[in-house]
């Protein structure tokens, strides 16, 4: 009898393999090619969970048979109902009892059974059968294993590659029979290149310079020319600033006003001076605690106390406290190590090893800060931060803190990191409720990902060294990989912010190691990696999306082409400011208040504190970069939030991109945009040269390459029709949008219609995407 | 014009989700700006759709929900308590107040006396239900509601309560109630937003409104609730710049097309069509929105229902009429906010004002409603956050008195979208403390409003991050006795 359903199950993988042989290797290279070595994690564990588990997985009310295969001793063991049998026998598919099963033609037997409405293709039988074969070999969760750097893959295009990443990227694409794109034309590369670099596009000269340069390293000399650009420190600072929640209000019901800037400043500081990521994290986590801790590091501890803290009168303090300290072990969770604590707050969790006392002693590194859950109900300057604090003087900025833009000599405080000096009890809480103490825990890391080192001190700069313990499987994967997404638009594992076993398998887990290790392997230095990242071939090539491309990979997982999408919200900003030459070049301060849509903040407010109304700022503030605009967390900056800016609420690690008629309403109508347009429309004018010119120079500055003759000629008819058609009255209304100055001798109707033109060259899809 | 729904993304059950809703769209004014299926925004992110909505055949196809917010008083408004009067000044007994925990307002009172309200309370209707003459409209319409007096909810505070009410869990950055809706249900309507937001205020004690209320989470934002409000822009950004009329929009427009298409050629990627879509819905809606906002062409007789200050943009009785005509041309959530019901002092005064501000108009509303044949697929609801203490806060005197949060019972009540007319649900305490039968959870509720709509509560998920995310949260049953 089992010799009969090994025959049927050879038969059937044989059939099977014999349909791949036929199929065309491009569009089902899937079914080509199996693994030389089959990974549980990477091949068996997917299949199992989407189409066995629910019946013989952890769940104890929903298994059937008794039968567990997602743990290997149960899958060994001899089967409940025919103890001579097994589920699993390593090596022997043809007595493994589960193989038979789901290669049997019997009906009643087949697994999955038929009712279910599940099916195994053939592929994935063939996987199971080749594991078993290989010895069915369980393994730890990938991301809980630390990574080991791998050799460099074989490719056929052995020309392409400009560096280690090529390697990775070609050798899956080859395998897939797919061909990278060409690179890109220089143009667009700079572009592409700007923006990721510095958040801004390149300016004319840049490009001149760049398309003049055909010297072999011209592209590397861009690059480096970008990366010491102090505009690198505040487009790297944006995503810091999502994963550290940073905001300019405290949140909570009244919401008022905080001053937390000066951390800001130091983050695009760090980045500019390329602190390495290790110091970077260590300094935020446990500057305070430092030996002989510096004002610096004593500022970086501000990341920790970004989270929202209530001024509602009539809270119960003690309810608040255990929030700030459960935001803290949240972020520590998803933004450093990308997996969700948070579900063990309030039991143990579902899909990770974390249990809920692993929880609590993560939770007390955070819970011993000299604070209370309400300080102060919402009032005046004393209340712009919150014990603990630091004191910022004006020889403070003069001496030490000079990356600090303070523009007054009024009293900054900053609320930062200190400890009690006695030790607060944690304890677990039941069902994560502050009036529900269980179990008393002392301090302590999750098991399942590094033991906490017995020589580490107990407190929070104990909790950095283990975070940059070179055993710990997840730190450096995860920053790489919030890296890549900023450069290639999603990350090698796409939940970014969730590396457990519900998270998203990495796409390229062999690249995601490299680059891991050779991370850790060269200091966590950061500048170095986004090199290695943007210098790579696999960056570098032409965002075309060719039909067959689009059609096998649609979602670009094997980056066949280059990265195509929006940029980000703050960034839209900067175009406009920056092609229009309103950009105000000057870094950190205080937040600013621009343009925005009247009644917002009013129409939202207790009525108490500084930020119950808004009162726009004037002169050079209105054109500061997005990411100064301040951030009132009830009410978010409308023109960013439309564009998925983060509301800072919670550790964000990766924006939403979404395409609405709210945001062509922005871009259509925004002062910001109407303005930038009038503005530079007016310089094109006062400048002695052709329409045409005019048009094609607007068109460089904003779209970041000179327009090819057919949009010229569009765009030149569309100004001279409007040219005729704008009455006078008309073009008086249109050009006073914004409060820069309209000089005296430019015609208005000429300039209400450059206007349009250049507004028109604002809303192309073009100007505001990564091409 | 061809009555047709439209909606966002549920192309498989499309059939038999059109077969069972009667199909109405009720402007004829919108017919010719209709072009499907544009109102789409498409994210590349958003996973695990949920299949097979809507889960049963709905009872309501749009909500409009009147929010309260700063939790006005039931004890002065739906819940009649005589025993407070008896019992003035006397203090509460332990028994009743047991372990519940108070705000840090009232912690470190000595005394609890009791109140009640100083306000009288008749019965009306064929459901004999107790209303206070603070609400005289609302009484002449208690046969079309269902009170529910024992609805109670975790939080003591303001913005976690609200959080909670309307995102299903006390803290922030999940999508709310509306964006869920128009995730699970799509869009009726392709020139409005799905759900849209109306804030009004009025004179009592304030308390913010956040836009994480009508937030869409981790939602794709299309499903994000867009702030209408008064004024020449009434969405943000809608409105022209000076000296751009229609005309010369749509030549702009027609250029940018053009030019779009010249990059499509060039590089293939359907985001850049997407995007000449989306342009084209902004067009449409910079017509349509004005159009639904004008009230000045709405009838004496509508006026005089809502009352003069129908009128008055930015009023409470304004967006009640504003509600209507949204809601009327298939805009699935509408959340009105009024801000001012916080009474910690001064209760007497200050809550007849904001009585005074929302009575009329409420009422009027769901007449309207009903008198349009609207009512049976508009679920309307009233209600704020939470409760008021049945003991006084602060200074107890002759006339006056306030009253502190008060999470364990609090009164609400729904209107159409097949909830039970004419029906008292629940009842609290002789001394409205404690709820003394059938008592309503935030969940319980939330997870009635989804039944109603045709959707499973503990279906209609989202995975994000590995989680996958409900409404309402791990809890909830649907309360089967206030259905029709």
């Amino acid at each position: 009898m089992k010799r009969f359903f090994y025959l049927i199950g050879a038969l059937t993988g044989f059939m099977g393999m014999m349909q791949a042989c036929q199929t065309d290797s491009a569009t089902k290279a899937d079914d080509a090619k199996l693994p030389d070595v089959v990974s549980y994690n990477f091949d068996i564990r997917p299949i199992l969970s989407d189409k066995c588990l629910a019946c013989h997985g952890p769940d104890a009310n929903k298994r059937e048979a008794g039968l567990r295969l997602d743990v290997a001793e149960s899958a060994f063991k001899a089967l409940q109902e025919n103890p001579s049998a097994h589920a699993l026998v390593a090596g022997k598919p043809e007595v493994s009892e589960a193989f038979l099963r789901i290669t049997t033609q019997d009906t009643s037997l087949l697994m999955p059974p038929p009712s279910s409405n599940l099916k195994l293709s053939q592929r994935e039988i063939r996987l199971i059968e080749k594991w078993i074969k290989q010895g069915a070999k369980y393994e730890k969760h990938w991301a809980f294993v630390p990574p080991q750097k791998p050799a460099l893959p074989e490719v056929d295009q052995k020309d392409w590659p400009k560096n280690e990443i090529d390697y990775f990227i070609l050798h899956k694409q080859e395998q897939k029979g797919l061909k990278p794109n060409e690179e890109a034309d220089k143009e667009r590369l700079l572009k592409r290149l700007s923006l990721d670099l510095t958040g801004l596009p390149p300016s004319l000269e840049m490009m001149d310079r760049f398309m003049a340069d055909n010297s072999p390293n011209a592209y590397e000399k861009a690059v480096d020319q970008l990366l010491k650009n102090p505009a690198y420190g505040e487009k790297m600072a944006l995503h810091w600033l999502d994963l550290a929640r940073y905001a300019d209000s405290h949140g909570y019901q009244d919401d008022g006003y905080r001053t937390q800037w000066p951390w800001r400043d130091w983050v695009i500081h760090a980045f500019n001076k390329n602190m390495h990521y290790n110091d970077f994290v260590t300094w935020q986590l446990a500057g305070d605690l430092l030996p002989n801790s510096t004002k610096e590091q004593l500022l970086a501890t501000g990341f920790n106390r970004n989270h929202k803290i209530t001024e509602e009168g009539g809270v119960i303090p003690e309810e608040y406290r255990i929030m700030y300290v459960t935001d803290r072990t949240d972020l520590f969770g998803k933004g450093l190590l990308g997996v969700t604590m948070e579900c063990a707050h309030c039991h143990d969790h579902k899909y990770d090893p974390f249990s809920q006392k692993e929880y609590y002693r993560l939770f007390a590194f955070f819970n011993n800060v000299a604070e209370v859950g309400i300080e102060s109900v919402i009032g005046g300057p004393e209340t712009y931060a919150k014990k603990p604090l630091m004191e910022i003087s004006d020889k403070d900025v003069k001496d030490i803190l000079t990356f600090v833009n303070k523009p007054d000599t009024n009293r900054l405080i900053v609320s930062v990191m200190g400890d009690l000096d006695t030790l607060r009890k944690t304890h677990i809480l039941n069902r994560g409720n502050y009036d529900a103490p269980g179990d008393v825990v002392e301090p302590g890391t999750p098991e399942a990902i590094l033991p906490f080192n017995k020589n580490y001190p107990k407190n929070r700069l104990g909790l950095a060294q283990w975070l940059f313990d070179k055993k710990n499987p997840l730190t450096a994967r995860v920053y790489v990989n919030l890296l890549w997404q900023e450069f290639f638009g999603k990350g090698i594992v796409k939940t970014s912010g969730d590396f457990g076993m519900q998270g998203d398998l990495p796409t390229h887990p062999e690249l995601l190691d490299w680059l891991a290790v050779d991370f850790m392997s060269h200091n966590w230095d950061i500048k170095r990696l986004v090199k290695q990242m943007v210098t790579s071939a696999t960056y570098r090539q032409s965002a075309v999306v060719p039909p067959e491309k689009l059609k096998n990979d649609p979602d670009n997982v094997y980056l066949a082409r280059g990265p195509r999408y929006r940029i980000h919200a703050e960034f839209v900003k900067d175009l406009v400011l920056s092609s229009s030459g309103l950009l105000n070049q000057s870094i950190g301060g205080p937040s600013v208040k621009p343009y925005q849509p009247a009644g917002l903040w009013e129409g939202a407010t207790s009525g108490r504190g500084l930020l119950s109304t808004y009162n726009q700022d004037h002169g050079p503030s209105l054109y500061r970069r997005g990411m100064y605009t301040l951030i009132k967390r009830t009410v978010p900056p409308p023109s960013m939030a439309i564009f998925d800016a983060s509301n800072r609420d919670l550790c964000e690690v990766k924006r939403l991109r979404t395409n609405t008629p709210l945001q062509a309403l922005v871009m259509m109508n925004d002062p910001t945009v109407l303005e930038a347009s009038r503005v530079l429309a007016a310089k094109l004018l006062q400048e002695n040269t052709a329409d045409k010119d005019k048009i094609s120079k607007a068109f460089r500055l904003i779209v970041g390459r000179k327009p090819r003759e057919q949009e010229v000629e569009m765009l030149t008819a569309y100004y001279e029709k409007e040219t005729k058609s704008i009455k006078k009255p008309v073009a008086e209304k249109a050009v006073s949008v914004g409060e820069y100055p309209i000089p005296g001798n430019v015609d208005k109707t000429k300039l209400a219609a450059l206007m349009r033109v250049v507004s028109t060259i604002y809303n192309l899809e073009e100007t505001i995407t990564k091409t | 014009m061809e009555k047709e729904i439209l909606e966002h993304g549920f192309n498989f059950n499309r059939r038999r989700f059109l077969s069972r809703l009667s199909l109405g769209l009720g402007s004829a004014a919108l017919g010719s700006l209709m072009i499907p299926d544009l109102f789409g925004g498409n994210s590349t992110d958003e996973e695990g759709f949920t299949p097979g909505i809507p889960h049963f055949a709905p009872k309501a196809k749009r909500v409009i929900y009147l929010f309260q917010n700063g939790a006005p008083s039931q004890q002065e408004l739906f819940d009649y308590k005589p025993k407070l009067r008896e019992m003035l000044g006397q203090e509460i007994p332990p028994s009743v107040r047991g372990n519940q925990r108070l705000t840090g307002m009232t912690a470190n009172q000595s005394s609890f006396p009791l109140v009640g309200s100083f306000v009288d309370f008749k019965q009306y209707g064929q459901s004999r239900a107790w209303v206070s003459d603070l609400f005289p409209y609302t009484a002449k319409i208690v046969d079309d509601l269902c009170i529910v007096k024992s609805m109670y909810t975790e939080a003591i505070n303001h913005d976690p309560a609200l959080t909670f009410l309307q995102t299903g869990s006390q803290q922030g950055n999940r999508p709310s109630m509306g964006a869920w809706l128009s995730y699970g249900l799509g869009n009726e309507n392709k020139n409005l937003p799905n759900f849209t937001v109306l804030l009004s205020r009025g004179v009592g004690n304030g308390q913010g409104v956040y836009s994480k209320l009508w937030s869409n989470g981790f939602l794709d934002s299309i499903h994000q609730g867009v702030q209408f409000s008064k004024g020449e822009d009434p969405v943000l950004y809608l409105r022209d710049p000076e000296g751009m009329d229609r005309h010369a929009r749509r030549d702009m427009l027609d250029n940018l097309a053009k030019l779009n298409d010249m990059a499509y050629q060039e590089f293939g990627d359907p985001e850049i069509t997407a995007k000449v879509k989306q342009y084209e819905m902004a067009y449409r809606m910079q017509t349509a929105v004005p159009e639904v906002m004008d009230l000045s062409k709405e009838p004496d007789d509508i006026v005089k229902l809502y009352g003069p200050d129908c009128l008055v943009p930015g009023t409470y009785a304004a967006n009640c009429l504003l509600a209507r005509k949204l809601s009327e041309n298939g805009v699935r959530f509408v959340q009105l906010y009024h801000q001012g019901w916080d009474q910690h002092g001064n209760l007497p005064f200050e809550i007849a004002k904001q009585a005074k501000d929302v009575d009329q108009a409420s009422a009027a509303l769901v007449t309207d409603l009903k008198q349009r044949g609207l009512l049976d697929e508009t679920l309307v609801i009233w209600g704020g956050e939470f409760g008021r203490t049945s003991y006084t806060q602060g200074k107890l005197t002759a006339d006056n008195y306030g009253r502190d949060h008060h999470p364990r019972c609090f009164t609400i009540w729904m209107a159409g979208g097949g909830i039970k007319p004419g029906m008292v649900y629940g009842e609290t305490d002789e001394l409205g403390y404690n709820i003394a039968q059938n008592p309503v959870h935030v969940h319980d509720f939330q997870a009635t409003v989804l039944h109603q709509l045709g959707l499973n509560h503990e279906k209609l998920i989202f995975k994000h991050l590995g989680r996958r995310y409900r409404l309402t949260d791990v809890s909830g049953k649907v309360v089967r006795d206030i259905i029709a």
